[in-house]
C-alpha cells in the first residue's frame, strides 16, 4: 500500500482496479495549509487520462501487475517485440504503450514487460542505461563557465540536454526516472 | 569540469544566490536589525496542523526559528534577523526541499502594514533590478504592489466566500488551483487578512475580529513570504497551540512538548510584528528558475 507521501512521475497505482502509471506530478501546500498532491494518471490499458488532487493521509493500492523479464528485439511498424529468454514466446507491443521507454530502447535491452490480465500493456526499463551519443556539437575550447549544457542526440534518436563537454560517439549514463543525463561512461 | 555536472552546472546560480544573500544582510545593517543565531534542534517546535518536524535524538530540527525568535523580542532585542536552515518532514516538489533556507526577521513596535512596506523594500534591494523575468511574466518591481485580501480574492478568482470555502473544506484547495495562479503576475502581490484558523500565531485584526493580521508575498503565482503581526496574549496562544495539537492527534500526528519557556516569555513581548521568507524561493523568482533544486548545491536525493 502507497501514502500520498509516496506518489511520484511513474509510480503505477490501482484505481477502480485498473491500472494507473503517474505522468505527471506536483506537490503543492499553501501557506501553512495542508498538503496537496496533484497528479495526472494515464489509464495503462485505455490510454485515458485524468487528473486527480490528493491529501495527506490517503492511500493506494499498488498497480496488481505482472512483471515478466523480457528481452528487447526490434520494432516493427509501431510495435515494440520483446522476447522471453526462458520461453523464447516473443509478444508485441504498441508505440502508444510503451510511454517513455521507448527513449532506451537498444538491442538486447532487459526489460520489464508488464501484464495484467494476461496482456502486456507496458515496459520498465532499468533505472540507469547506457546510450551513445550520435550527434551533438563540439565544445567551444575555453568555455570554462561550466554553466552550460548542449543537445546531443542519442543511437534511440531520443534528444536530451548534455554537458558541453560530452563528445559524439560517447557512451553516457541516462536515469530513465527522469529522462536526464546522468554520467559520462568511461573507457 | 567534468565530474559532478549537476554540481558544476549551477555555478552561475549559486554564485547570483550568494550575491542576493549579500544584498539580503547589507539591507538588515543599514536598517540597524541584528543578525541572530538561534539553535536549529529544539525541544518543542510550535504545534502547526500541517507542519510536521523531523525528529533528531528525542527533540526536533526547527520547522521555524520563530519561538526562540520570538523569546530574544521579549528579552529586549527589537530588531532582529536571521538567515538559517529549517526543516519540513515530507514536503519535497519542484517548490518545496524538506530542508530549506529560511529569511526570518522580526520588529518590536510593528504590525504586519509596516512589515509589507519593509518586505517591499528588501525585495527591490535584493533583486537589484526595476523588474524582473520569471516563466515567461515581466514583473515589475516599482510601487505600489498590489494588495488583495483573503474575502476579496475569493470573490473575485473563486466566486466563493472564505466562510463557505472553509466550511466545505477547500480552503487550501481553492487556494492552490484557482487564487495563487492569479497572485503576482505583473507586479507582486501581498493577499491578507487570514481567518483566525489559518493563523495560529497571530493578533487577529482590532476592528475586524473575523479575521487575523497576517498576510503572505506572492510572485509570479510563488509563495514567497508569511508574516503576521504577533499574538502576544500568553493565555490566548496557549488556547491556540492546544487546538492545533489537538488538529494534530485527530490526524494521528505524534504530539510536541508543549513550548512552556516561550509561552512563559509572551508575556513580556512588545507588540511586534515578524515574517518568514523562503529565501530559496525568493531566487527561484530572480533567477527565473522552474525547480527550487536549480538554485540549491545539493538536494536531498543528491547526498
Amino acid at each position: 500500500m502507497y501514502t500520498a507521501a509516496d506518489l511520484r512521475k511513474g509510480l503505477k497505482i490501482a484505481i477502480d482496479n485498473e491500472p494507473y502509471i503517474i505522468t505527471a506530478f506536483d506537490f503543492a501546500k499553501p501557506g501553512k495549509g495542508q498538503a496537496l498532491y496533484r497528479t495526472k494518471l494515464k489509464n495503462m490499458i485505455t490510454g485515458s487520462t485524468l487528473d486527480r488532487t490528493y491529501r495527506s493521509g490517503e492511500t493506494f493500492e499498488p498497480a496488481n501487475l505482472e512483471d515478466r523479464k523480457m528481452q528487447y528485439l526490434y520494432k516493427e511498424d509501431d510495435h515494440y517485440c520483446f522476447m522471453d529468454n526462458d520461453t523464447f514466446e516473443q509478444i508485441h507491443i504498441n508505440e502508444a504503450a510503451m510511454g517513455d521507454a521507448k527513449n532506451y530502447l537498444i538491442d538486447n535491452l532487459a526489460v520489464d514487460v508488464l501484464i495484467f490480465r494476461e496482456k502486456a500493456i507496458g515496459v520498465d526499463v532499468p533505472n540507469f542505461v547506457n546510450l551513445r551519443v550520435v550527434q551533438t556539437d563540439p565544445w567551444v575550447k575555453g568555455d570554462t563557465s561550466g554553466s552550460d549544457s548542449k543537445p546531443a542526440t542519442l543511437e534511440t534518436g531520443y534528444v536530451l540536454r548534455v554537458p558541453p563537454f560530452i563528445e559524439e560517439g560517447e557512451l553516457i549514463t541516462i536515469d530513465t526516472r527522469t529522462g536526464e543525463y546522468s554520467t559520462r561512461v568511461k573507457g | 569540469m567534468p565530474g559532478n555536472w549537476p554540481l558544476s552546472k549551477r555555478r552561475k546560480a549559486l554564485v547570483e544566490r550568494g550575491a542576493i544573500f549579500n544584498r539580503v544582510r547589507s539591507f538588515f545593517q543599514e536598517k540597524g536589525y541584528l543578525e541572530v543565531e538561534t539553535p536549529f534542534r529544539i525541544p518543542a517546535p510550535a504545534p502547526e496542523a500541517h507542519i510536521d518536524a523531523v525528529a533528531s535524538a528525542g527533540w526536533f530540527l526547527q520547522t521555524s526559528p520563530e519561538l526562540c525568535m520570538k523569546r530574544m523580542l521579549a528579552a529586549g532585542y527589537q530588531r532582529i534577523f536571521q538567515i538559517c536552515r529549517c526543516w519540513r518532514d515530507g514536503e519535497r516538489g519542484v517548490r518545496h526541499l524538506s530542508e530549506f533556507t529560511m529569511l526570518e526577521w522580526y520588529r518590536a513596535g510593528a504590525d504586519y502594514r509596516h512589515l509589507m512596506e519593509e518586505t517591499e523594500a528588501l525585495v527591490q534591494a535584493a533583486a537589484a533590478l526595476p523588474r524582473i523575468g520569471y516563466r515567461g511574466l515581466t514583473i515589475d518591481l516599482a510601487l505600489p504592489w498590489e494588495r488583495v485580501t483573503v474575502a476579496e480574492a475569493f470573490r473575485l478568482y473563486a466566486g466563493t466566500s472564505v466562510s463557505e470555502a472553509l466550511g466545505a473544506g477547500s480552503f487550501d484547495q481553492i487556494m492552490v488551483e484557482q487564487i495563487e495562479p492569479r497572485l503576482g503576475l505583473t507586479r507582486p502581490t501581498f493577499i491578507y487578512d487570514y481567518p483566525p484558523c489559518c493563523a495560529a500565531l497571530a493578533r487577529l485584526k482590532k476592528d475586524d475580529p473575523t479575521v487575523a493580521e497576517r498576510f503572505e508575498l506572492y510572485i509570479g503565482g510563488l509563495e514567497i513570504a508569511n508574516a503576521f503581526s504577533e499574538l502576544t496574549d500568553p493565555a490566548e496562544q496557549r488556547i491556540r497551540f492546544e487546538a492545533a495539537a489537538a488538529e494534530r492527534a485527530s490526524s494521528g500526528k505524534a504530539p510536541y512538548p508543549v513550548a512552556e519557556k516561550f509561552l512563559a516569555a509572551l508575556g513580556a513581548m512588545p507588540d511586534s510584528a515578524g515574517i518568514a521568507l523562503g529565501l530559496d524561493r525568493l531566487v527561484m523568482v530572480l533567477l527565473d528558475a522552474e525547480s527550487i533544486d536549480e538554485v540549491v548545491a545539493f538536494t536531498t536525493e543528491e547526498l
